[in-house]
């Protein structure tokens, strides 16, 4: 329940594809631990695209350097202008503007504004690709990761916070790579491109210009540290409303049964003060430092203005350069700020990459042996061998055990708390190793198996039933896709699912929808047993649970598990009495060790916890069964 | 979106000031390229460097000036959206808490989370937006046609053929482009469920072997999501460009013109500049104002998803004269009760008669969906009877505050929710004035006493969210020791032993028969060990009362019964 909550909570608020990102000045960003060795990782998966990558940062030259040389030659049209109208204002005999040559200058200009945009757009356009397909590959590895990965990975991990690796960090990635990256090269060209060519029109012009540049990142520097603070403070005031209002409205029974929506309103208006004050002061901190930016472009602006315009009449630059170099000391504050907008993107970008890369060196599954066996007619004969085992080597939850099924025989789980049933599986299926002893299956230690192999050999019905997001026909024949329909009938006919499943409105071709909530969970686990049914196992796992279905259906369960049950070797978490009885061998659980191990007489002779259990539970019914 | 600005009423004047300094910065901004004219026609042209240095002059007040006022505005921009969201976050939040079950189940939880957090956040970003940066985008595009107007009419009919250039093509990208933004989005989320459901199923998907197939399943999500992605971003590659070139062009053709119209004195040098400057604020205002455009829709479904959730009202009131019981006993009636939950075609419970007295314990059993939570939430009046009447001491529950009903009530759901904090705040949850013994005495009670003072902390151990960090039955056991140190004249254990073992179960319910001795007892449960000692046991099956009797009585008459026995336990053992 929490963990799908969270889960919302992160992908609710994800950068996403749009243009809008990194607009909020200021904001704390995550830092990657190592952050070169990560860049390095993360540059080797673009190596593949080195050649388009080339092309990229050259069309990007190309088209960034028309555009930088272009006011200049603007200007030069505007000088021609200016001497055209001066000449006649002195009246020279034959003063006229030189409107050949402006054409030629304009001319000049439309085929490089062109060139520009073309190489512009070729430039966005290949970044497309290589930006999105990297991205593709490194979501494919990852996922491909996942399935290497052994159990114990998934039971230690939340599922959001793997989710959000494979989805959040990744479209994080993917727009950065698309974006930023061509906006690094441009702001940097654009930079030096500006300073080259403020040098050529004058050097105390450019000397006045760069009076301005301190002072723009000085105030960039100084205000972001000081919003930084109220971000952080907003951030932690916003996490505890989260909290707050999920608590509360995840518990809004209690809240209402025991009459507490004041207090629980006060509190929150608590928080939603505090929130306000830190949020204001973040915005407002941050809201500065566009005015007080625009503030020193225009103050260089009008230093520009002057200087330049007493130049002129000075006669030391043409009046043409003075409004190109306007033109480009009001683009000149602009790639700075960009720039440093950019470095945060990348430190949360490499951030990102980081945590994607933490995910692919995690250890992966023991593999298969070379020579790993496969079984033919497996018999489902099941010994445990000095077998011990722990989650952590703090714990021993299995300590020196020794059984022996054969086929045909059946092992009940008895015990309070489910923790024993989850260790069976995981060791039976090798999804965990154990860490001593030996498991062998028809007298082969399962480590000599091949995973898939083993695997096949059994078959799970357990009470929390997994079905996937398509038909009730695929579901079934999830065990075995070549299955035929007649097969998956007779299938569902066997685990009495049949009747209900014609009922629905699509009969076999009805969707599961995303949680399988659009049939009941007696059916869905009828489904299970259908699906197990079709795969034919030789060794079984089942859940013998009876709560949340309902009589009817928990009878059909029944009906349909015993039948299944015939002929295989059974591995039962049991809780009803008869089975528990006629099983060949109890293991007694608790939590979620084994604590004792016999047949039903004989634990009770012990008089150990199992007697005390059976006593408790079942006493009471005693007299009416002793009676008849 | 517009609906929720009724929440800025307050806010008016503010907003107002806020605006007017808007338009001042933008007048700031538009006058400089102004002065910048007179410099170069009138200074350069005369060579009057006085005239240079004191315009220069003018030029830096009137920048210091836009700069004063734009740093106000942020500061009034801030605290106005800031409070906006702050003042929409309390009336959502509290109209939230008013909500019965009803409208609870009908948004659903997580929905409700995100409307009262995420969704304010967002709306309240653009807000900001809108009054800092989307207010200025007119008044600079209407002050530069102006400006450009004054200084030349006949080269502004230029900007009348620009601007729809403009308008046109942001517009084609616009339609081609957000309609692709969307697929994407959809294709995200496939992916997120394809995740997901490996995630989940992990254990039958290698049990099965499906890791191929599955692989195949996500590569193909993938491949779709790139698809659509790379076509976005190639259309999108287009727009920066073609705006730039579009912006480029016009410059150039107002040196054409204007060198013109300078050649035959119908313009100053220094008026052209100041008019390239004017066209590019234009521009740019127009492209910002596009880009509003782009976040709005985002935010305004978060405005629809609030607005909704604001028109929702509680179904459930307090009577405009409620009435107190004079007595406190406990005796519930249940008097001929149908219910339905909304939308649904049967009633959840149909024609339910009973009465429950104090001293007694009275059990229900029954299968998933046969009523028995329905019926223990219409007690504390968590939804409203249809037809019929609940009472309590033979008052009808709709008569009394919903609050002084809910006093009497100590109520364990089937759900537990503990709240983050101590042990002992969640048990004081129940009863705040509860003293330290009081609390330790319930938890004893409801065995709980054990496992805590076992814990490092004691009864100051902190609980997790949720309650993430302790097991399901010590979950169970808490939530039974909040009900109980309120000591109310009613209980109800709404299939609360679930998680419990056995021989815990049967030694908590040794001990709340002593407790409770003058109360009423309810208890819902699945298993037949749990009720079978009930003074009065009453069997559910598809919202009617099958049977009614001790488990003797019923196992003898009432087939329902017996058949609930029989799935627990095998025919010999109650044959």
């Amino acid at each position: 329940m929490r963990g799908s909550r969270s889960e919302q909570r992160e992908h609710g608020t994800g950068p996403g594809p749009g243009p809008f990102r990194g607009m909020q000045m200021g904001m704390p960003v995550q830092k990657a631990k190592d952050f070169q060795g990560t860049l390095k990782r993360l540059l080797a998966y673009l190596k593949p695209h080195r050649i388009q990558l080339l092309v990229v940062c050259a069309a990007a030259i190309i088209s960034t350097l028309f555009s930088i040389v272009s006011p200049k030659i603007l200007g030069q049209a505007t000088t021609i202008i200016f001497e055209g109208i001066l000449a006649k204002r002195s009246g020279l005999p034959d003063a006229a503007t030189d409107f050949a040559r402006i054409g030629q200058i304009l001319l000049l200009l439309t085929g490089l504004y062109l060139l520009s945009a073309l190489f512009g757009y070729l430039q966005q356009f290949i970044m497309a690709g290589v930006a999105q397909k990297t991205v593709y590959d490194m979501r494919n590895d990852v996922n491909s990761k996942l399935a290497r990965l052994p159990l114990k990975f998934f039971d230690c991990k939340s599922h959001g916070d793997i989710l959000s690796r494979v989805t959040n960090d990744m479209d994080n990635i993917g727009t950065t790579l698309q974006q930023s990256l061509t906006q690094l090269i441009t702001a940097v060209i654009t930079l030096a491109g500006i300073v080259v060519m403020m040098l050529t029109i004058s050097g105390w012009m450019t000397l006045i210009a760069f009076v301005t540049l301190p002072a723009a990142l000085l105030v960039t520097v100084k205000v972001a540290k000081r919003s930084q603070k109220y971000f952080a403070a907003q951030q932690k005031e916003l996490g505890e409303m989260n909290g707050h209002v999920e608590e509360m409205f995840g518990g809004h029974l209690i809240v209402k049964a025991f009459g507490r929506e004041d207090k629980s309103i006060a509190r929150f208006a608590q928080v939603n003060n505090r929130l306000y004050d830190a949020g204001w002061r973040a915005q407002f901190i941050s809201g500065m430092i566009m005015p007080l930016l625009s503030f020193i472009t225009n103050f260089g602006y009008v230093l520009i203005c002057v200087v330049g315009a007493i130049f002129v009449t000075r006669g030391r630059i043409p009046i043409g350069d003075v409004q190109a170099f306007i033109q480009y000391a009001r683009q000149f504050t602009h790639p700075i700020v960009q720039t440093a907008n950019i470095a945060n993107i990348i430190q949360s970008t490499v951030a990102s990459a980081e945590r994607v890369f933490e995910l692919l060196d995690e250890t992966e599954e023991v593999r298969d042996r070379e020579d790993a066996r496969v079984l033919r007619n497996p018999k489902g004969e099941v010994t445990f061998e000095n077998v011990t085992f722990g989650y952590s080597s703090a714990v021993t939850v299995i300590d020196n055990m020794n059984i022996k099924v054969k086929t045909g025989q059946t092992i009940a789980i008895v015990g309070p708390t489910g923790a024993g049933k989850t260790t069976l599986v995981n060791l039976l299926m090798r999804f965990y190793e154990v860490n001593g002893g030996k498991i062998t299956v028809d007298g082969v230690d399962i480590r000599d198996f091949e995973r898939g192999g083993l695997r096949g050999l059994f078959g799970m019905v357990l009470q929390d039933t997994w079905l996937f997001n398509g038909t009730i026909r695929d579901n079934i024949a999830y065990g075995r896709a070549s299955a035929s329909e007649a097969e998956v009938v007779r299938a569902a006919e066997a685990a009495r699912a049949d009747h209900f499943i014609r009922t629905l409105p699509d009969g076999y071709a009805t969707m599961l929808n995303e949680e399988a909530s659009n049939i009941s969970q007696g059916q869905k686990q009828l489904l299970t047993i259908a699906r197990t049914v079709l795969a034919d196992p030789a060794i079984l796992i089942l859940d013998e649970a009876t709560s949340n279905v309902d009589t009817r259906t928990e009878l059909l369960i029944q009906k349909a598990m015993a039948a299944l049950m015939k002929g295989r070797t059974n591995f039962v978490i049991a809780h009803r009495l008869s089975t528990i009885r006629n099983a060949d061998l109890i293991l007694v659980m608790n939590e979620g060790r084994v604590i004792e191990k016999g047949t039903h007489t004989q634990l009770l002779a012990m008089d150990g916890f199992y007697a005390d259990l059976y006593r408790s539970q079942f006493s009471v019914l005693l007299p009416y069964s002793e009676a008849g | 979106m517009l609906k929720l600005f009724r929440y800025l009423k307050s806010y008016r004047l503010v907003v107002a000031v806020t605006l007017g300094l808007v338009l001042l910065q933008t007048l700031a901004e538009l006058y400089l390229p102004t002065l910048m004219a007179e410099i170069v026609d009138k200074g350069i042209v005369n060579g009057d460097i006085g005239l240079i240095l004191q315009t220069g002059g003018r030029m830096l007040l009137v920048a210091a000036g836009g700069m004063v006022s734009m740093i106000v505005a942020s500061y009034l921009s801030a605290r106005t959206a800031v409070g906006f969201g702050r003042d929409l976050r309390s009336h959502v939040f509290s109209r939230v808490e008013s909500f019965s079950l009803n409208e609870f189940n009908q948004i659903g939880t997580a929905s409700l989370i995100t409307r009262t957090t995420n969704d304010i956040t967002q709306v309240q970003t653009v807000l900001l937006m809108i009054i800092r940066m989307a207010a200025m985008a007119p008044l600079m595009c209407i002050g530069g046609v102006i400006m450009a107007v004054s200084k030349d009419p006949r080269l502004s009919l230029l900007l009348v053929v620009v601007i729809p250039v403009l308008g046109v093509t942001i517009g084609v990208i616009a339609v081609k482009g957000i309609p692709l933004f969307k697929e994407m989005q959809v294709k995200l989320d496939k992916i997120n469920l394809v995740v997901r459901e490996a995630l989940t199923g992990i254990r039958v998907i290698r049990a099965f072997n499906r890791t191929e197939q599955e692989k195949q399943r996500f590569m193909e999500a993938n491949y779709n999501f790139t698809d659509t992605a790379i076509r976005v971003n190639r259309i999108m590659a287009a727009l920066m460009p073609v705006l730039m070139l579009v912006m480029n062009l016009t410059t150039i053709s107002i040196v054409w013109f204007g060198g013109i119209r300078i050649d035959s004195g119908h313009m100053q040098v220094g008026d052209m500049m100041a008019f390239i400057q004017y066209a590019m604020q234009i521009m740019f205002s127009l492209i910002i104002f596009s880009m509003m455009f782009i976040m709005i829709p985002r935010a305004s479904a978060s405005a629809m998803r609030i607005n909704e959730l604001l028109d929702t009202v509680a179904e459930i009131k307090d009577p405009a004269v409620a009435v107190n019981p004079d007595q406190e006993k406990g005796l519930i009636e249940f008097r001929d009760v149908t219910f339905s939950y909304p939308g649904a075609e049967r009633p959840a419970v149909s024609n339910i008669s009973f009465f429950a007295g104090p001293g007694e314990v009275t059990a229900f059993i029954g299968g998933t969906g046969s009523g028995k939570s329905t019926l223990m939430n219409l007690i504390p009046r968590f939804y409203d009877v249809d037809s019929g009447a609940i009472l309590i001491d033979s008052i009808d529950v709709r008569q009394m505050k919903q609050e002084s009903l809910r006093a009497k009530i100590g109520y364990v759901p089937q759900k537990i929710a503990l709240f983050s904090g101590s042990i002992s705040e969640n048990i004081r949850y129940g009863k705040e004035e509860a003293g330290e013994a009081a609390v330790v005495l319930a938890a004893a009670i409801a065995q709980a006493d054990e496992f805590i003072t076992a814990m490092q902390d004691g009864y100051a151990a902190i609980i997790a969210q949720g309650g993430a960090n302790i097991s399901g039955g010590q979950k169970q056991r808490l939530a039974i020791a909040r009900a109980l140190i309120r000591k109310p004249e009613i209980y109800i254990f709404d299939d609360s032993f679930s998680s419990l073992d056995f021989k815990t179960e049967a030694r908590l319910r040794a001990a709340l028969r002593e407790d409770t001795t003058r109360s009423t007892v309810l208890i819902v449960a699945q298993r037949v060990s749990t009720v079978m000692h009930a003074d009065r046991i009453i069997v559910m099956e598809e919202g009617k009362i099958a049977g009614t009797g001790t488990h003797k009585e019923l196992l003898e008459r009432c087939t329902v019964y017996q058949e609930i026995v029989a799935s627990q336990f095998s025919e010999e053992e109650i044959a």
